[in-house]
């Protein structure tokens, strides 16, 4: 059975991504600033996944086990989970509002996620983090969305223009919020939720992210035909037999949900959901059953590798990663505009 | 051009036939408002069925209003410009209501090929096609091998099946336009709506999307499509439907409204009707008015 997208290609660059995403995690886990042998960190994990005495290995010291298990790996994990339903988010909203320039970062949803959070910390109910960031996610969005709308045809320029104005007040909205009730560093926690940060993930964040992404990225990656309807705009996926409008909102809704998950554990990290589904596209073509599950494992991958850099380029001091994907996204978000120059 | 320009369907029984046939179109006082501005105005159209019919009219005389409506595709798009809707009358099509058909029966029936439908993404040609399929088969599943048996026959007919692995975005005019009409076949519609098929097509173009039409008219296909070139019409269609200020002004075989009492009040120009020496059709030439 011969099918496009997931042909015997599609499903080659699914396996090589998979073990891309796998050797990441084995390796970025021996990166950083303690002097941990390679070896003695796969000893921790091994021992954690109970194969210590199978394998006859000899357990790390507390210290050391801890840092292993407790700092690294939920970091790392955590990254992946957020780099993948980011790159998801990402595609989804392209294809949905047929804007190249669709991000949750751009069109304001992970600012107003941030904000969502900050507003629920400071009530000091952490258990509605996930709820009050995806409340968020969602009024930026109506907010992003109606203003765009209000300005008359939507366009990617005005939908980004939007979105800027709703992020840019979220997050002085959220620094507000930081500046005026943190008692420790404020300076940090902004920069934390505004540039992006999983520092602080523990194995609690990597539940959170990693249950919203495997059920709702999977969800999501389940469209694949739908969004492949929306090709030639929305009279040709109605004209195609879709509900478009209940489709749009549901898949949003999608989207914001899983955006407002992620951003409750790591802050609004910029341009990952823009430019991986952009590269997967260049890769492999624009059919969503590929580019769906492809962008989810080439974007847990990437954010690893930027939180790696963030976390080792200037040790021991630390970089927001937003930093970093900044550095790789910035440009490839002016090539964007720069290739639908006179479109505006 | 001679094959089917021998075809003189303006005297030709199947031609002469008025009003809706079993299986053909059949659209009753069609109304549509958009942010208060009535756009078409109880419309009654017709189109039977192994015939193509022309949709005609001046500019925003309602000729994509109409093709949409039937479609079922215009709320959509309403919804988008904020616009309110209201509809009244009805759109028969081969004894089923469409309006009142489930949405993915309406797309196994009929397919709309858009005007100047473009995409930025970097889907071929034979990705864009086999989108057709998407009434035929399951959301969750890839494309069967029927599918794409199907998008393959679609693209010959339409004469792309040369462009199978090129990109869309970097095809022609004309070539985007073949795709276009892959796409609409690959949904195998009984029913067939074109919003201007020939708009920015050179007259090589022009012709060759007519005879497709044709061809399929001629297998049972009911074909209406919105023309600008009252000349083309002429050419090729059995009937036209003229629009103007979203009221029909008049209906029925080419002879009957392609004449000049009809077409000067409408498009408020001079017209003298000729007649084509090989083919026996008529041929409009216009000049200022007064």
């Amino acid at each position: 059975m011969n099918r496009t997208g997931t042909g015997v290609r599609g499903v080659a660059w699914l396996c090589v991504s998979a073990v891309a995403l796998v050797v990441t995690v084995l390796v970025s886990v021996t990166i950083g600033p303690a002097d941990l042998a390679v070896s003695e960190v796969w000893r921790s994990i091994a021992g954690h996944l109970g194969l210590g005495g199978l394998l006859d290995l000899e357990p790390l010291s507390r210290i050391r086990d801890g840092m292993v298990w407790q700092l690294r790996l939920p970091r790392i994990l955590t990254a992946a989970a957020v780099g993948g339903g980011l790159a998801v988010c990402g595609v989804v909203m392209q294809s949905l509002t047929r804007n190249p320039l669709a991000d949750p970062y751009l069109l304001g949803l992970s600012s107003g996620a941030s904000l969502g959070a900050v507003l629920v910390l400071l009530v000091g109910i952490p258990l509605l983090l996930p709820v009050a960031a995806f409340a968020g996610a969602v009024l930026a969005l109506v907010a992003a969305l109606g203003l765009a709308g209000s300005l008359g045809v939507i366009t990617p320029t005005r939908t980004v223009l939007a979105g800027l104005a709703v992020s840019q007040l979220c997050a002085a909205a959220v620094s507000f919020v930081i500046f005026w009730s943190a008692k420790g560093d404020a300076f940090r926690e902004v920069l934390s939720w505004l540039m992006g940060s999983v520092a602080s993930a523990t194995w609690t964040s990597v539940a959170i992210t990693g249950v919203a992404v495997l059920v709702l990225g999977t969800a999501l990656s389940l469209s694949g035909s739908v969004l492949d309807a929306f090709t030639f705009g929305d009279t040709s996926a109605a004209a195609l037999g879709l509900p478009v409008n209940r489709v749009r909102w549901v898949l949003l809704v999608g989207v914001a949900l899983l955006t407002g998950t992620l951003v409750s554990q790591s802050g609004s990290i910029g341009f990952v959901g823009l430019i991986l589904p952009h590269a997967v596209r260049m890769l492999t073509g624009a059919r969503h059953r590929l580019l769906l599950p492809l962008s989810a494992l080439l974007g847990a991958s990437f954010l690893v590798w930027a939180d790696t850099l963030a976390r080792t380029v200037f040790e021991p001091r630390e970089l927001p990663v937003g930093i970093v994907t900044a550095a790789v996204g910035a440009p490839v978000f002016a090539l964007l505009l720069w290739r639908g120059r006179g479109r505006a | 051009m001679t094959t089917t320009s021998h075809r003189d369907m303006a005297t030709s029984p199947r031609a002469s036939t008025q009003g809706p046939q079993a299986g053909g179109l059949d659209a009753s006082r069609v109304s549509w408002a958009v942010d208060g501005r009535l756009l078409l105005d109880g419309v009654d159209c017709t189109a039977p069925p192994g015939a193509v019919t022309g949709l005609l009219g001046p500019n925003g005389s309602g000729k994509s209003t109409l093709l949409r409506v039937i479609a079922g595709v215009q709320q959509a798009g309403a919804a988008v410009s904020g616009a309110a809707p209201g509809q009244e009358g009805g759109v028969q099509f081969g004894g089923d209501d469409l309006g009142a058909l489930p949405r993915r029966r309406r797309a196994q029936t009929l397919a709309l090929v858009e005007q100047d439908a473009t995409t930025d993404l970097p889907v071929t040609v034979l990705d864009a096609v086999l989108l057709g399929r998407i009434p035929h088969r399951s959301l969750l599943a890839g494309d069967s091998d029927a599918d794409r048996t199907a998008a393959w026959a679609a693209l010959r007919t339409a004469g792309a099946d040369g462009l199978a692995d090129r990109e869309v975005a970097t095809l022609s005019g004309g070539e985007r336009q073949r795709v276009h009409m892959a796409r609409a076949l690959a949904q195998e519609p009984r029913l067939l709506l074109l919003d201007e098929p020939t708009n920015h097509l050179d007259i090589a173009a022009q012709l060759h999307a007519m005879r497709v039409l044709r061809r399929l008219a001629d297998d049972g296909v009911t074909v209406l499509a919105a023309l600008h070139d009252l000349n083309l019409a002429a050419a090729t269609c059995d009937h036209v439907v003229l629009l103007a200020d979203g009221r029909v002004s008049a209906a029925g075989p080419i002879g009957e409204v392609l004449v000049p009492e009809v077409i000067e009040p409408v498009y408020g120009v001079r017209c003298d009707v000729l007649t084509h020496p090989r083919t026996g059709r008529p041929v409009l030439v216009f000049g200022d008015p007064g």
